[in-house]
């Protein structure tokens, strides 16, 4: 490891909360040895390896990749494992669970809301009928990859439900990352699937709810831009219905097409 | 959670989201140029005022073309208010009020667009 150029301690709060022992969730202070190549969760499994080894949190990849190492860094939600404690000048830093979402121990949440809209837009790719291997795999031209790739980068991380005040507010709405993942596998050429996901993502608590604060694009660490993906939905929803007025047998899938 | 399991797709929400859209895009191109032209420009002497005057302005009005494009500029912006106010008073937890509320926001803005007709025909 480098040696410190900056400082050589840093303070952080972080939020305790552990339902045997507190009755509501309260602030730890703790101060550690710092070093500027430190991301936050460095900080974090320090405190839980030398100090405190009660203290609970999620992470895996250390590398941006897997998702699950989401925390609210100074009020904002940033993947721990990305961010450096030299970016933050002011002291302590504040370190608390993902907002919107119900505590279950420290900085652990309880998911189960966004892993159950998950599945209800069904992010796989559905095939009104499979075709046999041997007539091999289902080709796509980089144009046709283009029309998607953007929102295929999502890790699941729920940074955008934590930035999102609608779903704080409501906490029917479908929400940013389920949305704009509906949207990815509606725009795949391979998929036919469309319909499927359409009671999901045009009910009222699918893409109505979203009034395009678009915190959810801001705080993304992948550059999914789920604000864009929800308002282009809107535009293909809206474009069906209204096709349908005039073609009442018109499918939902040449809107969502048409519309990118 | 409940909701993501809610299949009823309305029908007529995609209709207020784009009437409201398309009001944002007349709000905020359109509006602004008439807010120059007719109430800075031509009150405040910048462009000839002849071009403004009462006989070239109702010569105007009577082609139908001028009065589809007044009707779409005066009732969009009506339902970009409606969504907009009606979202906005929801978030600031009037949320149980919704249903009211929705009647009064987009009653308000049908009742605009037919006044508009009416003024305009
Ligand atoms: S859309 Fe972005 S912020 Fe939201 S879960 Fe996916 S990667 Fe995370
Ligand atoms: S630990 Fe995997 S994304 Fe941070």
């Amino acid at each position: 490891m480098k040696a410190s150029t900056s400082r050589s301690t840093i303070k952080l709060e972080v939020t305790r909360y552990r339902p045997s022992v507190d009755s509501e969730p309260h602030d730890q202070s703790y101060e550690i040895p710092c070093t500027d190549d430190m991301v936050v969760l460095d900080a974090l499994n320090y405190i839980k390896d030398r100090v405190d080894g009660t203290l609970s949190f999620r992470w895996s990849c250390h590398m941006g990749v897997c998702g699950s190492c989401g925390v609210m860094v100074n009020g904002q939600p940033k993947l721990s494992c990305a961010i450096f404690l030299r970016d933050y000048k002011r002291e302590p830093i504040h370190i608390e669970p993902l907002t919107n979402f119900p505590i279950i121990r420290d900085l652990v949440t309880d998911i189960t809301d966004f892993m159950t809209k998950l599945k209800a837009v069904k992010p796989w790719i559905i095939r009104k009928k499979e075709k046999p291997l041997s007539e091999g795999e289902y080709r796509q031209s980089a144009e046709e990859l283009e029309r998607y790739h953007q929102f295929s980068g999502c890790i699941n991380c729920m940074l955008c439900y934590s930035a999102c005040p609608v779903y704080g507010l409501h906490p029917g709405f479908l929400g940013p990352a389920a949305a704009a993942l509906a949207y990815r596998y509606n725009l795949d050429s391979r998929d036919q699937g469309n319909d499927e996901r359409q009671p999901a993502i045009a009910s009222q608590e699918g893409i109505w709810e979203c009034t395009f604060v678009g915190e959810c694009t801001v705080v993304c660490p992948k550059d999914v831009d789920p604000a864009a993906a929800l308002q282009r939905s809107k535009v293909a929803t809206a474009q069906s219905l209204l096709g349908s007025f005039i073609l009442p047998r018109a499918s939902g899938k040449s809107a969502t097409e048409g519309s990118s | 959670m409940a909701s993501a399991n809610r299949t009823s797709v309305p029908r007529i929400e995609p209709i207020w989201w784009a009437l409201f859209s398309a009001g944002g895009f007349v709000s905020a191109f359109l509006v602004p140029v008439h807010l120059f032209v007719n109430g800075l420009a031509v009150p405040l002497g910048w462009l000839d005022t002849d071009i403004a005057s009462y006989a070239r302005m109702s010569e105007l009005i009577n082609q139908p073309l001028v009065r589809i494009y007044l009707f779409v500029l005066i009732a969009l912006p009506l339902y970009t208010w409606a969504h907009r106010f009606l979202f906005t008073v929801q978030d600031m937890g009037l949320a149980r009020f919704r249903k009211p509320l929705a009647v009064l926001c987009y009653g308000s803005a049908v009742t605009g667009s037919f006044w508009a007709v009416w003024i305009l025909w």
